[in-house]
């Protein structure tokens, strides 16, 4: 499907850092506390209190920047930004605005057209990752019967990392790969739990689109999406904000044009799936912007850098490539998969490859077995019953059996907590084959099976599948690769003669 | 006995030839007598005064050892956050705001064992130069009852002067310890920048803002900033400085000392009986052996300009959570969301604070911040290099510390500008961070008390101190106090 136009998407994210402690105070940053249960005098602006910066906060969204490639300032400062509100118990909140303490940095996604099939990497730019306090919590009778508007004020003051990507996005699926991508690395190397649910990942779509139009490229008005609360719901919003712009500008080509109007807020009305304007931006807010004076400046020194490079361990990016290359071997997609589950997965297979030595039999293996269950049993891997040793000797001693078998035998694992050479003789399964008697069944099926045979020869080689179907029956749990193999040769043999 | 200094106090329950006890009836029966006349105080609880004295009588009867201001009745500008106390700002906005916390320096007198006696009035949020933009009462001189007894800390000021507390402790923003101090005859300091905790003083401009003590001499003051000084790991401006031993070393001459003197302090507007007295003063340093030296801060005629763009700017912000919605003063009726801020603040505000909250808002607003907010701050810049150069050739800098004795009351409330250049002198101090105290040095003829500032590079506490100190062991100002009924 090609549009008529271009996609331009800038977004900002928002993301809460896994701190147990708050930016400036000490109280704790645990979500769904009863409300106002989680703060104190510093976190509520009482008079007379301070600021102090926890320093575990700022550590964690230095390994985050590095994480996004960014480069980071030797001195860095913090800033007030002005407005009411009240959420915001100060009334400004602390931020950082000429001198954020990272800058310039990228995320590399896959802007595949068929992301399961290829992968097209494409890094989208991003302007700055910046730390700042979270505000509080308003929330407003929607009845209509006009009760009192509430305020809590437990999320005040949670350690924020923004990060404000360049208008580089330019399609819904892009915009969903970046969050995805933002989502896994993040959880990856522990800044944060980013559960979209819980508002510990927030995002905001800057949109606008670029037409072709006599001879040149004509530019929409910029307008900002808010009240996004799924990557679905950002893929969405994009797509419909797009059109409706398109089908604004089909109205009126000469004044709906970029700089004409202020930027406009939108919100997602993610049950009508539209996007509803909600004020032009035309008394831009003056955030009256100045340096904190009840704050240090923060200097950053190579050591600190390099120790949150330490901490940051493997990123995804790193991970799929090692995943693609020997001793694992894994296609694109395969690396992909796998890594999108989490790097306690990625060891997890990573312990198999390392008794079996194939790692593409290794992850269809698990695909087929372990994820399934997983899935079934709503768990996470580390709480799986079967270990990586378990699972690894499981593949060794079914590796000759059926693919059924196989399954039978997994499951009868799980379920009674055997070993795998336990539950395959209580299944009575025969994995010890002699390759002669198998042999000797495959003539004796190619012996009872001459119509068939005479179909093969005339090259209906399906046929070949009611010849092996007669060998399993009399080889019950015969390894299902080597049977095929033994037939396939003794057909070749006939086809000669 | 209310006359005594706090040393004097500490030393005569140590001779057991006062209780702690009988010293805080005294001051308490002359808050009684004369604070009818003076209105030093916005809050004084008898009952909690006398039961922290009884608590130190009994202390030292067990023989447990005691702080270093053991007993000493100490009055507290309303500024400063007292736990379980109102405080009030001297504003409507706090009437009824009781903090749940102490001021570290509060925790610090407690520590030292300090009679705490009472809160005092304040110029509301402490902007202003006389106190008389409290919201409750205006303080009198305790010299001349008609006259103002300087500002912002014109409470703790009019307090010690009227010896209705031993000490106090004020706050210093552009001067509003030195100024109240010079105006009331009293030894008043502003430290350096970060020298003193600000965690629990209510914030006017965070840059600008330090704790210091008012006090009779400079004994008391140096005994008070060892208690009150050091490393508060809850503000993070505060510096990690270890705190000299400033008793200790007062009364060690100063060798070779140089004074520096600004030309710029000897200009316009200054009264001249101000002068006489001041260069008086610098005539006896050199009786005592000093070099008097001009030096030059040329960007000084800027520094009320300055002062008043960086902090109303910081005021504006400061000031942005007194909103009645969380706590403190919130419009009667049911208003909308901005209503209700805009009621709220409008009554709850007296009309200087909302001036500069205006002015600061003015300031940093887009359009116009490059040419008032960023200039003002590199300005400051050359202000703060103008005393590092002269730092280098001078040990200290002295000059007047207010260019009038103590004006009329109402003197100079229908002109905001003329009552921002009372501060002329010591605002610069603030902008630069350096240390300045303000000693007696004289009277006017009509008998108002005259004071000499002496300003310091960063950290240099206890250098100032001795050369206080070296100046009032040769002259007997700071033993007057005036007359009350």
């Amino acid at each position: 499907m090609s549009l008529p136009y271009k996609i331009v998407v800038g977004l900002e994210v928002h993301v809460q850092l896994l701190t147990n402690t708050k930016l400036f105070c000490g109280c704790s940053t645990k979500f769904g506390s009863p409300p106002n249960s989680q703060v104190c005098p510093v976190c509520i602006g009482m008079p007379g209190t301070l600021p102090v910066m926890n320093r575990k906060a700022f550590d964690l969204a230095l390994r985050a920047a590095l994480a996004l490639n960014c480069s980071i300032a030797e001195f860095t400062k913090w800033d007030r930004k002005n407005y009411y509100y009240p959420d915001l118990p100060k009334n400004y909140q602390i931020s950082q605005y000429d001198l954020p303490f990272s800058y310039e940095g990228f995320l590399e996604i896959n802007a595949a057209a068929d992301p399961k099939k290829e992968y097209t990497p494409k890094r989208i730019g991003l302007f700055r990752a910046h730390l700042e306090e979270d505000a509080g919590k308003n929330t407003h009778d929607e009845s209509g019967r006009g009760a009192d508007s509430k305020v809590d004020l437990n999320r005040t003051g949670t350690p924020l990392l923004e990060i404000v990507s360049k208008p580089e996005i330019n399609s819904p699926e892009e915009a969903k790969a970046y969050l995805e991508e933002i989502r896994l690395m993040l959880r990856e190397i522990g800044v944060s739990d980013c559960e979209m649910q819980e508002g510990s990942l927030r995002c905001d779509a800057n949109v606008n689109i670029h037409i072709e139009h006599e001879g040149g490229i004509a530019a929409t008005p910029l307008v900002e999406v808010k009240n996004l609360n799924s990557i679905t719901s950002v893929g969405r919003a994009i797509a419909y904000e797009a059109e409706r712009q398109y089908k604004e500008f089909k109205k009126d080509p000469v004044n709906y044009r970029f700089g004409n109007m202020f930027k406009t807020t939108a919100g997602w009305n993610d049950v009508k799936g539209i996007t509803v304007i909600q004020r032009h931006k035309e008394n831009a807010s003056d955030y009256r912007y100045f340096p904190e004076p009840d704050l240090v400046p923060v200097v950053v020194t190579p050591s600190e850098v390099q120790a949150a490079k330490m901490a940051m361990g493997e990123l995804p990016s790193e991970q799929r490539k090692r995943l693609q290359s020997a001793p694992f071997n894994l296609t694109q997609y395969d690396s992909q998969v796998l890594t999108a589950k989490g790097r306690r997965m990625v060891t997890y297979y990573e312990e198999v490859t390392a008794v079996i030595g194939d790692g593409k039999q290794v992850i269809n293996r698990m695909s087929d077995l372990v994820m399934g269950a997983l899935n079934d049993r709503k768990e996470e891997i580390d709480q799986f019953p079967l270990s990586s040793q378990t699972f690894a000797d499981f593949m060794k001693k079914t590796a000759s059996i059926t693919q059924q078998g196989r399954r039978d035998v997994f499951n009868h694992m799980l379920e009674k907590g055997t070993d795998a050479a336990t539950s395959i003789k209580e299944l009575g399964i025969q994995t010890d084959f002699d390759e002669s008697k198998l042999l000797q069944a495959v003539l004796e099926a190619i012996a009872a099976n001459g119509p068939a045979v005479e179909d093969y020869k005339k090259g209906k080689t399906a046929a070949a599948n009611r010849i092996k179907g007669h060998v399993m029956k009399t080889a019950k749990g015969a390894p299902n690769d080597v049977v095929q193999r033994l037939l396939e040769a003794e057909l070749a043999k006939l086809m000669g003669t | 006995m209310i006359e005594r200094t706090a040393a004097e106090l500490i030393a005569l329950q140590a001779k057991g030839e006062a209780t702690a006890e009988a010293i805080t009836d005294a001051f308490l029966a002359s808050i009684k007598a004369r604070d009818g006349e003076v209105k030093a105080y916005q809050f004084v609880d008898e009952a909690l005064a006398r039961e922290q004295a009884k608590a130190v009588d009994a202390k030292r009867k067990s023989g447990a050892k005691l702080g270093a201001l053991a007993g000493v009745p100490i009055a507290i500008k309303d500024v400063l956050c007292t736990k379980g106390l109102p405080t009030t700002c001297s504003s409507k906005m706090l009437q009824n705001f009781i903090p749940p916390y102490d001021a570290h320096v509060i925790e610090n007198l407690k520590a030292a064992d300090a009679v705490l006696i009472g809160k005092t009035n304040m110029d509301e949020f402490a902007m202003g130069s006389s106190t008389e933009n409290s919201a409750y009462k205006t303080t009198r001189n305790p010299w001349d009852l008609e006259r103002i007894p300087g500002g912002s800390s014109g409470g703790s000021a009019a307090a010690v002067a009227a010896c209705e507390a031993a000490c106090s402790l004020g706050t210093d923003t552009g001067g509003s310890i030195r100024q109240p101090a010079s105006l009331c005859g009293i030894v008043g300091i502003k430290p350096t920048y970060g020298r003193v905790s600000r965690y629990g003083l209510i914030a006017f401009a965070s840059s600008l803002d330090q704790v210091g003590p008012f006090t009779h001499d400079v004994t008391d003051n140096a005994l008070l900033m060892e208690v009150i000084s050091g490393h508060d790991p809850r503000d993070s401006t505060s510096v990690d400085e270890p705190v000299p031993a400033y008793t200790k070393t007062l009364n060690t001459p100063v060798k070779g000392l140089t004074i520096g003197v600004a030309r710029e302090y000897f200009g316009e507007g200054l009264d001249p009986e101000v002068e006489a007295s001041v260069k008086q003063a610098l005539k006896e340093y050199e009786k005592l052996g000093a070099t008097i030296k001009e030096v030059s801060l040329p960007h000084s005629k800027y520094a009320v300009a300055v002062y008043y763009i960086v902090a109303t700017a910081e005021a504006s912000s400061n000031l942005a959570r007194y909103d009645g919605m969380h706590y403190g003063h919130r419009a009667k009726g049911k208003h909308d969301l901005i209503a209700t801020y805009s009621k709220s603040r409008a009554e709850g505000f007296g009309k200087e604070v909302q001036r500069r909250i205006m002015l600061g808002t003015y300031a940093l607003s887009s359009g116009y911040k490059d040419a008032y907010y960023l200039k003002a701050l590199k300005v400051r810049r050359l202000i703060k290099n103008d005393f590092d150069k002269a730092f280098e050739s001078c040990d200290v800098v002295m000059g007047p510390t207010a260019p009038t004795p103590a004006f009329k009351l109402g003197e100079k409330t229908a002109d905001p500008l003329s009552m921002y250049l009372s501060d002329i002198y010591t605002i610069s101090c603030n902008l630069a961070g350096i240390a300045g105290i303000s000693i007696p040095c004289g009277f006017s003829k009509t008998g108002l008390p005259i004071g000499l500032q002496i300003q310091a590079p960063p950290f240099a506490e206890e250098k100032m101190l001795q050369v206080a100190r070296m100046y009032e062991a040769a002259t007997d100002w700071h033993t007057k106090r005036p007359k009350l009924g």
